[in-house]
């Protein structure tokens, strides 16, 4: 039978290398996504993941299961993220005072996928890059509740637990975050209007 | 109900994670209108359409970084334990201090530490090889001294010094 997460982190404090890597391997990609999705830097995704798990090891002695194991490292994960969107805003501020540059804000280099034609590529980079900057551009803890919502598929009372508020306020906070997304991908996600008599336009 | 109800309610509704108490009245809401049910519809096409952001795969070095990041940790020296045992240390400080509170008490003549007490005997004669304590008579008979004489039985009367009583 397969071991819990807190059992898994109770055996790393007991000295258990074996069980740690069992967690890495479980956590690494949900984490680094989600970090991703923040910091909108795979480079800075990856560094950022490898804290939060050398935090874990490090809080290994002092470990104590008064909450799910997920809480604790995406909280962690939060707190680094949110650290790093503020030093990175910083940074900003001052390359920009120094030396304005032409490339802000210009989406990454991809390079496509071989079995895709260029204009495929195109649209599907285009689609993702539209959803991608629309996410972006929600508040933080808006965005953060919408990622641990919808890709981590938390459930409310964990993500209000990582956010530090109440369930009651998060779903306040969802519905005007997914309200928000829903105008700014209306040409994504708008359904035809339908007519008085019940016939929609929808073919 | 109403729109702005139907609003708070639309998340637990939308959600299949969760159990909405309002369920029936919300579809009931719908029935009749058509601007929170395309709302509705339009919230799910949103949750289709985020699935469409691409998953990043984490880097084929990632966990031989980290490894290498785990061992390069410093060994934390035992006093680094103690940081995360509290009791343990409140428990060492406070035998620490009761020793050093009990060494430094005042030692009592009469027993316990052995050869390092004095006799009674070892202070007469000290008293009575002074200098200044000419003559044993006199100061046999001086009032102030007269308690520092031992005249018990259990206590051995000394010997009167001959050298200094021809004086």
């Amino acid at each position: 039978m397969a071991r819990s997460d807190v059992q898994l982190m109770l055996d790393v404090k007991a000295g258990d290398e074996a069980s740690f890597d069992l967690l890495l391997e479980k956590y690494r990609t949900p984490l680094i996504n989600f970090l991703f999705r923040m910091v909108q830097d795979a480079g800075t995704a990856e560094d950022l993941a490898q804290e939060v798990f050398l935090r874990v090891y490090r809080a290994r002695q002092r470990y104590s299961p008064s909450a799910k194991f997920t809480t604790w490292l995406f909280r962690i994960a939060t707190n680094l993220a949110l650290n790093s969107l503020r030093d990175n805003r910083y940074r900003k501020l001052e390359v920009s005072l120094d030396a304005p540059s032409d490339d802000e804000g210009a989406p990454p280099r991809e390079v496509p996928a071989p079995e895709m034609r260029i204009d495929e590529h195109m649209v599907e980079r285009g689609r993702s890059e539209f959803i991608r900057r629309s996410i972006d551009r929600l508040p933080e803890k808006q965005r953060l509740a919408v990622l641990l919502h919808k890709y981590e598929e938390m459930d409310y009372l964990e993500i209000a637990k990582i956010l530090d508020c109440s369930e009651s306020a998060l779903k306040s906070l969802l519905f005007r975050a997914y309200e928000t997304l829903r105008v700014e991908l209306a040409p994504l996600v708008a359904r035809p209007i339908e007519h008085p008599t019940g016939e929609g336009s929808e073919s | 109900m109403k729109c702005e109800e139907v609003s708070k309610q639309l998340m637990g509704y939308l959600d299949r994670r969760t159990v909405s108490a309002g369920r029936r009245e919300v579809e009931d809401h719908f029935l009749t209108c058509v601007a929170c049910r395309r709302r509705a519809e339009e919230f799910r096409e949103l949750w289709r359409v985020l699935d469409e952001m691409p998953v990043v795969e984490p880097s084929l070095g990632f966990n031989a970084r980290l490894r290498e990041r785990l061992r390069a940790e410093p060994e934390k020296r035992w006093f680094g334990r103690l940081m995360h045992a509290p009791r343990l240390v409140f428990s060492i400080a406070l035998l620490l201090t009761l020793s050093v509170w009990v060494s430094r008490l005042p030692r009592d003549n009469s027993g316990g530490y052995g050869t390092a007490a004095p006799s009674e005997q070892e202070d007469f004669n000290a008293i009575r090889d002074l200098g200044v304590l000419e003559n044993y008579d006199v100061v046999t008979k001086f009032d102030a001294l007269s308690e520092l004489i031992p005249t018990s039985a259990g206590q051995p009367e000394p010997e009167p010094d001959h050298r200094t009583s021809d004086d």
